[in-house]
């Protein structure tokens, strides 16, 4: 079977085969997902990052490096970096490669853009089955860069083992520290170019946030109304502010908070000052996540989202195109006609989804 | 879903900027292509490489410098010797036109010069990519 002569030349490492199969994943190609349920099949092995963090704080330049310091210690490694697609056009011009060029004749390295392609959470449709697919393909390493990230685009954590955070001085009080929704995903945060002005107090704030984080975790009242009467703000503060809602975090922040605290580290990556410290932090969460199952329940929790996001792309994909399509028009006229109620109409088309093997 | 036209746009050889290479990335984007933008002072090498791993339609380069003889049938030689026969391969820059059928000769499906229209070479794409 074509498949089966596929996923062998993947697994045997040909280039041109995996970047034939990451191209049909990104197609929704029927052909590329046979492949993939033959590969998913073996063990996983790869351990999978992620590097996210605004636009332009250097994560492409950063990723170029983190290449190199693995490939020192004699990882393969695969990287899927991500760039948004134009919504008015659906083109895209994907750039990150630039900065890892020098990795391109590198046998040991496989590099590939994606396109957003309208998937709004940073990472594309076809990132998760594509990553799996370096994975089978015999890369130690998976990195995926992410889109420059604003807030909500927190979707990396499903696909990765450990997410890499980047901040970095001089981008403007607001968004030099990151929102606090995206926080909650880094395990290990970085702070790059060190090189400029500000870097040891991005590290501060970084640190208070986090601080702050750990102690409302633990449900600590006072310091969730510190919080509450910041209004959620978190940058820039008032001196005042700032000195009562660290007050109020180490209050109830008791010594073992230094131990849950993500580490955060700095960077040039202009230089790679920094980069073997990140890979080793990097390696240290991830044994860290293994050995306290945590690791487990992030992989169970991704594919619990992958399965569900799928689920509703196929129903979707149904009820607009072919025999369900026309179905659902029939039904929708029926329904304003008053001829039949929503809550029938509904479970016939579900009905007819599913045994037509449509969806 | 529909494919998408994945373009690698590079700059072999060693010119000092790329405005040109950028206008037509951009042009490309505005068309609903994927471009993969490498920039400046690429090898051969690097640039079929980059182009498998990207799974490239189409590889797109300029060069200002001269060295057009030399770098563009580098890469139709790559990328024949690796077995890849379906990537259009396209050159643009400052290339006389004494040098043309040279080139063509050597694969290089077609050459823009600085006054082409965007359109002109978006066109030529879609008309004759080797892969459906
Ligand atoms: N001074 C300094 N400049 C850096 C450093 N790291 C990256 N840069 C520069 O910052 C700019 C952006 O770097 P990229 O690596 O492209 O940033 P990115 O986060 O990948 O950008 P997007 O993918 O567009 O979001 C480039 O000009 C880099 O050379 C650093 O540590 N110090
Ligand atoms: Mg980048």
């Amino acid at each position: 079977m074509e498949a089966d002569s596929r996923a062998a030349r993947v697994v045997a490492g040909e280039v041109r085969a995996l970047a034939r199969l990451i191209t049909g994943l990104e197609n929704g190609e029927s052909q590329a997902n046979l492949v993939m349920r033959i590969l998913a099949a073996r063990p996983r092995r790869a351990q999978v990052i992620g590097i996210t963090g605004p636009p332009g704080s250097g994560k492409s330049t950063l990723t170029d490096k983190m290449i190199a310091a693995l490939r020192k210690r004699g990882a393969r490694v695969g990287i899927l970096a991500v760039d948004p697609s134009s919504p008015f056009t659906g083109g895209a011009i994907l750039g990150d490669r630039l900065r890892m060029q020098d990795h391109a004749t590198d046998p040991g390295v496989f590099i590939r853009s994606l396109a957003s392609r309208g998937h709004l959470g940073g990472i594309s449709r076809a990132t998760h089955s594509a990553a799996r697919a370096l994975d089978a393909a015999g890369y130690d390493f998976v990195i995926i860069e992410t889109v420059g990230v604003g807030q909500s685009e927190v979707d990396v954590v499903r696909v990765a083992d450990t997410v890499v955070l980047v901040a970095v001085p001089g981008l403007g009080d607001d968004i030099q520290v990151i929102k606090a929704g995206i926080m909650e995903i880094g395990d290990v945060f970085v702070v790059n170019k060190a090189d400029r002005d500000g870097a040891d107090r991005v590290v501060r704030e970084i640190r208070s946030m986090l601080e702050t984080a750990a102690a409302l975790r633990r449900g600590s009242l006072p310091v969730r109304a510190a919080v509450d009467t910041l209004g959620g703000r978190i940058a820039p503060l008032s001196a005042d502010q700032e000195h009562a809602a660290w007050a109020a975090a180490r209050a109830v922040a008791a010594e073992a908070d230094a131990r849950l605290m993500p580490p955060v580290l700095k960077t040039n990556a202009g230089t790679g000052e920094g980069v073997e410290a990140l890979v080793e932090a990097v390696a240290a969460h991830r044994r860290a996540a293994q050995a306290s199952g945590s690791l487990e329940a992030r992989r169970l929790e991704g594919a619990r989202t992958e399965l569900r996001s799928l689920v509703e792309e196929r129903l979707d994909a149904a009820l607009n195109e072919g025999e369900g399509g026309q179905r659902a028009i029939a039904l929708a006229k029926a329904v304003a006609a008053g001829e039949v109620d929503a809550w029938t109409a509904s479970t016939e088309l579900i009905g007819l989804l599913i045994q037509g093997g449509k969806a | 879903m529909e494919k998408k036209i994945r373009v690698l746009v590079a700059k072999p050889g060693l010119d000092g900027h790329d405005r040109g290479a950028k206008v037509i990335a951009r042009a490309l984007r505005d068309d609903g292509m994927e471009v993969i933008y490498t920039g400046l002072r690429q090898t051969p090498e690097q640039i079929v490489d980059a182009a498998i791993q990207e799974d490239a339609d189409v590889i797109a380069m300029s060069i200002l410098s001269g060295a057009h003889n030399h770098l563009f049938p580098r890469v139709t030689e790559l990328l024949a010797d690796k077995g890849v026969d379906d990537v259009l391969v396209l050159g643009g820059g400052v290339i006389p036109e004494d040098d043309i059928p040279f080139l063509k000769g050597k694969g290089i499906a077609a050459v823009f010069g600085p006054g082409t229209p965007t359109k002109a070479t978006i066109e030529f794409i879609r008309a004759n990519l080797k892969r459906s």
